[in-house]
């Protein structure tokens, strides 16, 4: 049940990713990334991360897409002209992209030959309540520091729209 | 079927795929907007191998980075958006290759 799980929503992710890449329509790519980011949080809750699966669908689904969708429908943005990308983009690109994913595998498979399966509820550690235990304890200070990072992130979104419309 | 599980490094590698897709959509793309999406298909890449490493070493610590990248990417997400309408209120273009004032 698991293995086939696991290649239904790879399956998915993977065909949603290409649809990102290949769509010249925006919005087009938006809700493929939208159907990334779904079964990827299926992924997490085989990985047993509930907490982490919960928030991808609340924070990336929910707020960040809603964000990038709302963007291009503001600028109606239509279909990508078709240029020309640059020279080296052209003919390096696409190797350069094979030799990046080959050395990946290489290392992966190499090193983790024999890391065991994943089996579902193995890994129990990721419900909200471990995961708000060590936000709060062990990585405080990070946490704190991230609600700073937040806050300067609103301000320059405002100071950048606000200029907006002031012209 | 009984739970048979499949390998830690088949989430890896899935991992590295979407990794690679993104940084082809990045390469090769020329919409401002479709280029930030593929910046984030990265990121939400690189949590998956975050979560995966988390429970290999069956602790906690991958799901706490991952959820630090959540919210560098929100926070990323808003102000790369402004500036991207800044850009298209002043340029009137979201073709990358036509935004070339840095450039000479």
């Amino acid at each position: 049940m698991d293995g086939i799980l696991f290649l239904i929503f790879a399956a998915a992710a993977v065909l949603c990713g290409l649809n990102v890449v290949m769509q010249r329509q925006p919005i087009a790519s938006a809700l493929s990334l939208i159907g990334v980011m779904g079964s990827l949080a299926a992924l997490y809750l085989l990985l047993g991360a509930q907490f982490i699966a919960a928030a991808q669908v609340i924070v990336y689904a929910g707020a960040i897409m809603v964000l990038f969708v709302i963007v291009i429908m503001l600028l109606n943005a239509g279909a990508e002209k078709r240029t020309g990308v640059s020279l080296m983009a052209r003919y390096l690109g696409l190797p350069a992209l094979a030799g990046l994913l080959g050395a990946l595998s290489y290392v992966i498979f190499r090193a983790f030959a024999d890391s065991g399966v994943v089996r579902f509820g193995r890994f129990s550690a990721g419900a909200a309540r471990d995961v708000g235990q060590a936000l709060f304890t062990k990585y405080l200070l990070p946490f704190e520091i991230t609600s700073l990072l937040v806050l300067i992130a609103i301000a320059g979104a405002v100071v950048l729209a606000y200029k907006e419309f002031e012209r | 079927m009984t739970a048979a599980g499949v390998p830690l490094s088949w989430y890896l590698i899935l991992s590295a795929v979407l990794f690679a897709l993104g940084v082809a959509g990045f390469l090769f793309r020329r919409n401002i907007i479709t280029m930030f999406m593929s910046i984030e298909l990265m990121l939400n890449a690189v949590n998956l191998s975050f979560v995966a490493f988390s429970y290999h070493l069956n602790q906690v610590d991958g799901n706490i980075l991952a959820f630090f990248v959540m919210v560098v990417a929100a926070a990323e997400a808003a102000v790369g958006l402004a500036i991207i309408l800044t850009v298209f209120k002043n340029r009137a273009t979201l073709q990358i290759d036509e935004v070339e004032s840095m450039k000479n």
